[in-house]
């Protein structure tokens, strides 16, 4: 018998798995960034099913909020195109399409057979921002406090790497500016 | 009641699509996309795991992933517009030297 947790699982998980075929079977980067951003909200939902309501949220707020238009603003500022295939090498056919699966039985069987199999019940964890809060800040404050330090190195990178470069050739017309100045 | 490895599996086949996009794509932009993907696939683990061992750990490190993330997505399109502007390409085939 399927219950409504089990239902909604598969759904959200058939969106997802979905949007991640679309991303792979697209060639323009705009269809790939909103599959994404598709498989983001699916991922929401499966998130609130395990109980974590506060990092559904967050994960619709970043990720397929700001993370995503960031992606969908560089693809439009770079005015990207269709992408061209490439032919791939005839080794990576021969020995990668057998690896996959090999591969993916192989965890699939230990997933299966291994890990636990009972059920994990909706909502059986308490995912409520303050109970998270409350970790963040006392066992894990050190940790939180570096990645802010992560964050702001990060701003100052993205600034630094896409701002227009300097203007430092060297070449006569510019000597001769400066001389003109000099002199 | 959804059973464990039932997440653990949708976990695995979003990291899959995303290493599977990370090989086969050309446009830098997708790649980037496909590592995204990747990470989305590693949260959804760490939360099924939360929720299946009562730990809220978990829950707290997918919020440093998704920080990590934010970190790498911003400095990662910076790189991406830089080499656009001196290579006036998005083909990673054609991006064959380290310097610009």
């Amino acid at each position: 018998m399927l219950s409504v947790h089990l239902i909604l699982f598969l759904a959200f998980g058939a969106v997802a798995v979905a949007g991640a075929i679309n991303l792979l079977a697209q060639t323009h980067p705009i269809n790939s960034a909103l599959s994404l951003i598709a498989v983001m909200a699916a991922l929401a939902g499966e998130y609130l099913l395990l109980g974590a309501e506060f990092l559904a949220a967050v994960q619709v707020i970043v990720y397929a909020g700001a993370i995503m238009v960031l992606f969908v603003f560089t693809i439009m500022l770079l005015n990207a195109g269709v992408e061209e295939r490439t032919k791939g090498s005839r080794v990576a056919i021969i020995f990668g399409i057998p690896g996959v699966l090999i591969g993916s039985v192989l965890l699939g069987w230990v997933m299966l057979r291994h890990s636990g199999t009972e059920a994990v019940a909706a909502g059986a964890l308490p995912g409520a921002p303050g109970v998270i809060g409350q970790l963040l800040f006392h066992e894990f404050l050190l940790p939180f406090e570096i990645t802010s330090i992560l964050i702001l190195i990060a701003i100052m990178g993205a600034v630094v790497l896409a701002s227009k470069p300097p203007t430092t050739s060297v070449g006569p017309a510019t000597l001769t500016a400066e001389q003109k100045v000099n002199t | 009641m959804v059973p464990l490895s039932y997440y653990l599996a949708l976990s695995g086949i979003l990291f899959a699509c995303g290493v599977v996009g990370f090989l086969i794509k050309r446009n830098i932009i997708t790649i980037f996309m496909s590592i995204e993907l990747m990470l989305n696939g590693v949260n959804l683990s760490f939360v099924a795991f939360a929720a299946h061992w009562h730990a809220l750990a978990g829950q707290v490190f997918v919020f440093f992933v998704m920080v990590v993330a934010a970190a790498e997505a911003a400095v990662g399109l910076a790189i991406i517009i830089a080499v656009y502007r001196t290579r006036e390409t998005l083909n990673v085939d054609q991006v064959n030297l380290l310097k610009l």
